[in-house]
């Protein structure tokens, strides 16, 4: 279980340029949760997820996972259970090494790295075996360099990759939104594959309402740093992309941007 | 005085022999330059370090063996000084590195306790008096460094450095502690450098203060002038790494080959490191040199 308790987050503090990227917010996600995160430009989602993952800290409150504090836990040290896939493909591997390298990579994810050997007969096939179902025939291509990989194929590596070692949290960051739409669309798919298969934990950031409606349990909207539109269950179920636009247009008096939320791909 | 082909001919085993002891710090500065993406300056000093340690412990008695282990540890502790500076206090990478060479400088006259040190009549390892064995000595040395380094640079911590240089972010997200990466990986860097200062200094009969002043320049050129011989190789080889840490052996050894020749030709010895540092720029240059003449081609082709 992850919770965020009265968590803020200021940018450039006392400064012309203040600005509060995160404001006195306060969430519970339960284990299991697929949760969708909402909201225009500069609305904090990338920022909260980056608060979670340890990138920096918040400047005040208390962040706990599974019943741990890890507000100011170094970043490498939460890794072991929090995964994540970024939204530039390029972020996700190591582009100089090999395809099987950086599996091994994240296979030791919270383990002592020692001076045993990188990678293991074992864990190759084991590779091979996981690669496989992703159907793009990477379990062929193990000694290539992930730099030569097409976006969608780096996009599925790094979501195989962020499912080892059964983390206790999942955080995709728009981790389609750089892809074209066919590509989009099958990572998608792999994503709910992956999550339903590992029971994962899902923080899942989109800037495409039909995929915030469509996948997982619970939508959230964020709004200046805070959370606008918190729906789950039967509710979230029946929710429709005009329905959650004249809710948000309710709640904050302005008219939502179609630029900003894509309602198609 | 002019060029001699007889004579540039003589002097060729005695170039190789340097290219080979300079080549083991070039695959020094492949961990920082290539694997880490950091232009470490602490070079020119630890070079001097290792030269300065061995220098002085053969002159007290100790063996060259013994001497040369203590000059490693010494640039391991040279490397993990700038790592610290740049990881624990931020200090910016190139910065960590000069203020690093520049309090080695007083430390190698401390350790020496003079400008100089010279080894006469003292058993050595390696030394210009016998060309031949020192060839085979210091291939001996670069072959035992590039095993040791392709091994090192396969376990989980060389992975885990390796990822640090590829992709400090990805590396993080994989809980990869990159701070201790880079330390280490300076450390290890140094440690090399100091390595080939102590054959340096035992190759040439002495230790100079000075040595070393310009020694990341003459690495650099090693490393790219193997990489542009051997890049086909090392883009397609199942042991990519053992390929180019070898390349920069090759290399250091054209450099020294292409330095003896402009001396021989004429070149005055003080003009040395402008010819060094003019070649070394025109090199790094070249990529963008090139890209900027295909931009213009595709320029001149649109207006067609
Ligand atoms: N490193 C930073 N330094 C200064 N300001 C920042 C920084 N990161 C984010 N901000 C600011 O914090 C606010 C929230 O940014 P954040 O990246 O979380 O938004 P987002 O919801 O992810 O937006 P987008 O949809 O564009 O990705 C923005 O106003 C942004 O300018
Ligand atoms: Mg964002």
């Amino acid at each position: 279980m992850l919770s965020l308790n009265n968590v803020s987050k200021v940018f450039d503090a006392g400064t012309v340029n203040e600005k509060y990227a995160v404001k006195n917010l306060s969430a519970t996600f339960a284990k299991g949760d697929f949760v969708t995160i909402i909201g225009a430009n500069g609305a904090g989602k990338s920022s909260i997820l980056n608060l979670i993952a340890g990138v920096y800290f918040p400047e005040e409150g208390k962040i706990t996972l599974d019943g741990s504090d890890i507000t100011r836990i170094p970043e490498f040290r939460r890794a072991d259970r929090i995964s994540r896939v970024f939204q530039d493909p390029m972020v996700g591997t190591a582009s100089d090494m090999w395809l099987e390298e950086n599996l091994a990579l994240a296979y030791r994810r919270g383990k002592r790295r020692g001076l045993r050997w990188g990678i293991t007969e074992k864990e190759r096939e084991f590779f091979i075996e996981k690669l496989r179902p992703l159907g793009l025939g990477l379990e062929k291509r193990l000694s290539v360099k992930t730099g030569l990989l097409s976006g969608g194929q780096r996009q599925a590596l790094t979501l195989l990759m962020a499912s080892f070692n059964n983390p206790s949290l999942l955080l995709l960051d728009e981790h389609t939104a750089a892809l074209d739409p066919g590509t989009a669309g099958k990572v998608l798919e792999l994503t709910e594959q992956i999550v339903a298969e590992n029971e994962l934990t899902t923080l899942m950031v989109t800037h495409n309402m039909k995929d915030a409606i469509a996948y997982g349990n619970r939508l959230i909207m964020l709004s200046a740093g805070n959370i606008l539109l918190d729906i789950s269950g039967e509710e979230k179920q029946h929710l429709t992309v005009a329905e959650l636009m004249q809710r948000f247009a309710d709640l904050s008096g302005e008219e939502l941007d179609n630029d900003e939320l894509l309602l198609t791909s | 005085m002019g060029f001699s082909l007889g004579s540039f001919l003589r002097s060729c085993p005695g170039a190789i022999a340097q290219g080979i002891i300079y080549g083991i710090m070039a695959m020094g500065v492949i961990v920082s330059y290539r694997i880490l993406n950091y232009s470490d300056l602490t070079v020119d000093s630890s070079l001097c370090t290792g030269g300065a340690v061995t220098a002085t412990l053969i002159t007290a008695g100790f063996s060259p063996g013994v001497s040369l282990l203590c000059a490693l540890a010494a640039g391991l502790v040279a490397g993990t000084v700038t790592g610290l500076l740049h990881t624990a206090l931020k200090i910016p990478a190139i910065l960590s590195g000069i203020l690093t060479q520049l309090a080695l400088y007083s430390v190698n006259l401390r350790i020496m306790g003079k400008p100089n040190v010279t080894l006469l009549n003292t058993e050595l390892l390696i030394s210009l008096r016998n060309i031949p064995r020192a060839i085979l000595i210091g291939g001996c040395f670069a072959i035992s460094v590039i095993a040791a380094m392709y091994l090192f640079f396969g376990t989980e911590i060389g992975c885990s450095i390796r990822a640090t240089g590829s992709n400090e972010k990805m590396a993080r997200a994989q809980g990869i502690n990159t701070s201790f990466g880079k330390v280490l990986a300076l450390s290890v860097s140094n440690g090399i450098t100091a390595l080939s200062g102590g054959l340096i200094a035992q190759y040439q009969g002495y230790c100079d203060i000075n040595m070393g002043r310009g020694a990341i320049v003459i690495a650099l050129a090693s490393i790219i002038i193997g990489e542009a011989v051997f890049s086909r190789i090392i883009e397609t080889s199942k042991i990519s790494f053992a390929v180019r840490l070898f390349s920069a052996v090759f290399g250091a050894s054209i450099y020294y080959l292409v330095i003896t020749a402009v001396l021989q030709a004429g070149l005055n010895t003080g003009d040395l490191k402008l010819f060094s540092a003019a070649v070394v720029a025109i090199v790094l240059s070249l990529p963008h040199l090139k890209a900027m003449k295909k931009g213009k081609v595709r320029n001149d082709a649109k207006s067609e």
